[in-house]
């Protein structure tokens, strides 16, 4: 056991866990921030993406040795009162049905958004391919980023 | 469309108190009995976790509506209290809506399954908002002391039209919470509608959109312990030693407990326990055969022949009809097992205590979690309360009740709180897939091509029947065998979204395109001909509606321009399931030599549409499943263990692999019939007609990916 001292969504948190915990686990079982999900743990679906110095990142295999100082955002800090253009983006689209993996979805397109303000579909595509949605909400996804591209100019 | 006049009568409707807050509680009591009342009375206190009822009004003229059936995704939390909210004439945006608890008292039928939760509830639900908005004009009537009738209801609010006085619900509430329950109430005709019909976004989507905890897996408690499960690597093995010693001596491992065939690591973190599972030395030994994907194969080419089939329909003569046809075509059709897969893995909380058993968790059937925990230890069902979380995706997985059972063994075996996880391994690995099953067809055809003879086996495996007999065609054909035979294995096997169809809808609207090429007839026209066929002269009994089937059937064909169009393949594909009927046509191009799907066109009737939104998203849902699973859906077995474990052994269909969807509604005014199924099958055989008209290549087996022409083409 060792103590992890991290920044995540703008505030400083604690754990002492072992060195090999994925920051996924120390999120969800320590720090009480459950909207970052499990569903693979080999990073293969996407839905435990948090945002790590800007880049989305699977905090599934991400061990909290490795956080170091760097800047940790997980959905319930994307934006202050969940206004963030994706968010508003999925709102409006309707996208989720059981909703387990939307936060991944919404971390994913966020930081694809931030890099690339204006894509193509195809880009967009090639991106949010690599987060599953069981219950097969992809069209929605599509339409909901280029929504939130359009908000975010 | 008829007013509906609703008889809701007095003894199965059961007026509850009115809360401390001077608001109006209204339920039904579904079983007819009144013995809850008090327990209700005493309970009635707003923002309590232990509500019974379908609405309740609060003074500021918040409306609360209890949704009482799992929400899988659905979205069965936004239309069951639209349907409320209808007929309450409430003010949607003032509306909170609340996942009920386990209440047998209160609710019937708190499954979600089978795509019959609207069904079951639409007039039970129309009915709890009709009462109340006739109860809160009642208690305007008498405080302007002007007649009922004089009195219209809009957006929360009751007005007076000649004297222009308005009242809101909140204000009209106390006084209409003391009124007698009214008879018999009237519903709304559907011109008036409001909400019904209307694209009506998910009332939790703030809470998804933000990671708020609402899942099973979110739901943590003080002290609660976590626990993972080695269950048999293989099934048909069962545990013959445990070495422990290891796995307990590793931080933050709290027990290691043996039940059943099962080895279950508690501790005091996911990560820990997980490590610790790791480090579990179990040896098992053969208790069952060890069946392997090659054995299923033999199996079903056996069964296939056999003669100790079980005779589901028999229509006519179909021997004489084989003998004299001019033409007989013949096909076989396969799939393979498949796992569910639902994001959020199976996890259940549960706390056996002196005085009683907590269980919250994700599951489909409450009550049977309920049921099986209850047997389990040998107490009374009371002594058990079930809380629903969200659900993170079901397919019929969390019909199932083992996971929840499994919470309830270990924490009464470590007499602590206990939530039990599955990995995504254990999730893929442990069982209770859709079962394998191969089915022969066989139709026999006359010299103008009609089709006078038609005969299907399916083999199945722990499946019960896999056929549907009264689906269509039965009805439509003279002379028709339908039977099966059965495999019992030892592969845990459940019901999978939309049970047995899911795979039979393909074979059959395959081989029925297979008949109709056969025949020279377009397929289309020849699907018509047996539904007028089966209307003018029908064969025995006739279990679906054939002019709902032909209304789908003619109005995908219009949308996609069937037979018009150049330069693209069309393939057909139509299904009735679950009470519902789906038609769908596939559209596909050769590029490269392979075959790439287009657009997918689907008409369905599921009677009157409640939300826009969700029935769109079970459509176009049910289609990328159906599609997902017939191409890619493979899970293999050697001597008994899965070989695929993982997403990235076993593939999922993913966002650049959809192709474009179209969907439309029949609008005919039914009451409705559901959705969360009857997309799906018929999606497979649509895709692989227009694969057959652009390639000339029948897929007759699943997953696509493995055959023909596929195979080899990335």
């Amino acid at each position: 056991m060792a103590q992890y001292k991290l920044q995540i969504n703008g505030r400083s948190y604690q754990a002492d866990v072992e060195p090999d915990t994925p920051l996924l686990w120390v999120l969800r079982d320590h720090l009480g921030l459950v909207g970052t999900k499990y569903g693979c743990g080999i990073a293969q679906c996407g839905a435990c993406t948090v945002h790590i110095n800007g880049e989305a990142t699977r905090s599934c295999v991400y061990p909290v040795s490795a956080v170091g100082a760097s800047k940790v955002v997980t959905i319930e800090g994307l934006s202050e009162k969940g206004n963030h253009p994706v968010q508003l983006a999925w709102d409006e689209v309707d996208v989720a049905q059981c909703g387990y993996c939307q936060a991944g979805q919404i971390m994913t397109a966020a930081a694809f958004l931030k890099k690339n303000p204006k894509p193509t579909t195809a880009e967009i595509d090639a991106t949010m391919s690599n987060n599953l949605c069981r219950c097969g909400t992809y069209h929605r996804i599509r339409e909901a980023v280029k929504l939130a591209a359009t908000k975010t100019s | 469309m008829a007013t509906t006049q609703t008889n809701s009568s007095r003894r199965n409707f059961l007026k509850l108190a009115a809360m401390g807050s001077g608001g109006l509680f209204l339920g039904f009591n579904w079983i007819g009995s009144a013995e809850a009342a008090p327990a209700l009375l005493n309970g009635a206190a707003a923002g309590a976790v232990d509500f019974n009822s379908y609405l309740s009004i609060a003074a500021d003229g918040l409306i609360t509506i209890y949704s009482p059936n799992p929400e899988v995704g659905q979205n069965i939390k936004t239309s069951f209290p639209m349907i409320v909210a209808e007929e309450l004439d409430a003010d949607w945006t003032k509306i909170k809506t609340v996942q009920a608890t386990l209440n047998d008292k209160k609710f019937e039928r708190q499954v979600t399954g089978g795509s019959g939760a609207v069904p079951h509830s639409w007039k039970r639900l129309r009915q709890a908002g009709a009462t109340a908005r006739q109860m809160l004009k009642e208690a305007a009537a008498a405080q302007w002391k002007v007649p009922v009738s004089e009195l219209t209801t809009d957006k929360s609010v009751v007005m007076h039209k000649a004297s222009g006085r308005k009242a809101s619900y909140g204000e009209l509430a106390a006084a209409a919470s003391k009124l007698a329950v009214p008879t018999d109430v009237q519903l709304k005709d559907r011109k008036d509608f409001k909400l019904i019909g209307k694209a009506v976004r998910n009332v939790d989507n703030k809470d998804i959109l933000t990671g708020k905890p609402l899942f099973g897996l979110d739901f943590y408690r003080e002290g609660m312990l976590f626990a993972m499960i080695q269950r048999p690597k293989a099934f048909g093995m069962k545990v013959k030693s445990v070495d422990a010693v290891a796995a307990k001596a590793m931080p933050g491992i709290v027990d290691v407990v043996t039940f059943k065939n099962n080895v279950a690591v508690v501790g005091k973190s996911t990560w820990q326990v997980k490590k610790a599972k790791d480090a579990l030395k179990i040896e098992y030994e053969k208790d069952k055969d060890l069946e392997s994907s090659s054995d299923h194969d033999k199996i079903f080419q056996d069964l296939l022949n056999s003669d100790k089939g079980t005779v589901r329909r028999k229509d006519g003569d179909v021997d004489a009809a084989f003998k004299n046809a001019a033409k007989v075509v013949k096909s076989e059709y396969q799939c393979p097992f498949l796992p569910h897969n639902p994001l959020e893995p199976m996890n259940f909380f549960a706390h056996v205590r002196e005085d009683g058993v907590e269980l919250v968790g994700p599951t489909q059937t409450p009550d049977r979690a309920r049921g099986e925990a209850a047997k389990l230890l040998g107490i009374p069902p009371e002594k058990i309360t079930v809380q629903m979380t969200r659900i993170g995706g079901g397919f019929g997985r969390r019909l199932m009740a083992d996971y929840a059972v499994e919470a309830v063994e270990v924490s009464n075996l470590v007499k602590a709180p206990v939530k039990v996880i599955w990995t995504r391994e254990d999730d893929m690995t442990g069982g209770n897939y859709r079962p394998a099953v191969r089915y022969r067809f066989e139709a026999a055809l006359d010299g103008q091509g009609n089709m006078i003879g038609y005969k299907l086996r399916g083999v199945g495996m722990n499946s019960g029947n896999p056929t549907r007999e009264h689906n269509f065609p039965s009805g439509a054909v003279d002379n028709l065998l339908i039977d099966s035979v059965e495999h019992e294995s030892p592969i845990s096997t459940a019901p999978w979204r939309a049970p047995i169809t899911n795979f039979l809808a393909f074979a059959e609207q395959s081989f029925l395109d297979e008949v109709a090429q056969a025949a020279g007839k377009d397929p289309v026209q020849f699907r018509l001909a047996l539904l007028d066929k089966a209307k003018k002269a029908p064969v025995g009994d006739i279990k679906y509606d054939i002019d709902r089937m032909k209304g789908v059937i003619e109005l995908v064909a219009e949308k996609a321009g069937w037979g018009k169009k150049k330069d693209i393949s069309q393939g057909f594909s139509v299904y009735f399931s679950h009470a519902s009927y789906v038609a769908q046509v596939g559209e596909v191009v050769m590029q490269k030599g392979k075959p790439v799907l287009k657009k997918i066109f689907a008409a369905g009737d599921c009677g009157i549409v409640v939300n826009l939104s969700g029935a769109r998203q079970q459509m176009m849902g049910g289609i990328v499943d159906g599609l997902g699973h017939a191409m890619y859906g493979n899970l293999t077995f050697k001597n008994g263990t899965p070989e695929q474990n993982n997403f990235n052994s076993y593939r999922l269909i993913r966002l650049n692999e959809v192709p474009e969807i179209e969907v439309h509604f029949v609008d005919n005014g039914i009451d409705p019939t559901g959705l969360g199924e009857p997309a799906l099958p018929p999606t497979g055989g649509a895709v692989a007609n227009a694969i057959f008209k652009a390639s000339g290549k029948r897929l007759r087996n699943q997953p696509f990916t493995e055959q023909e022409p596929f195979k080899g083409v990335s």
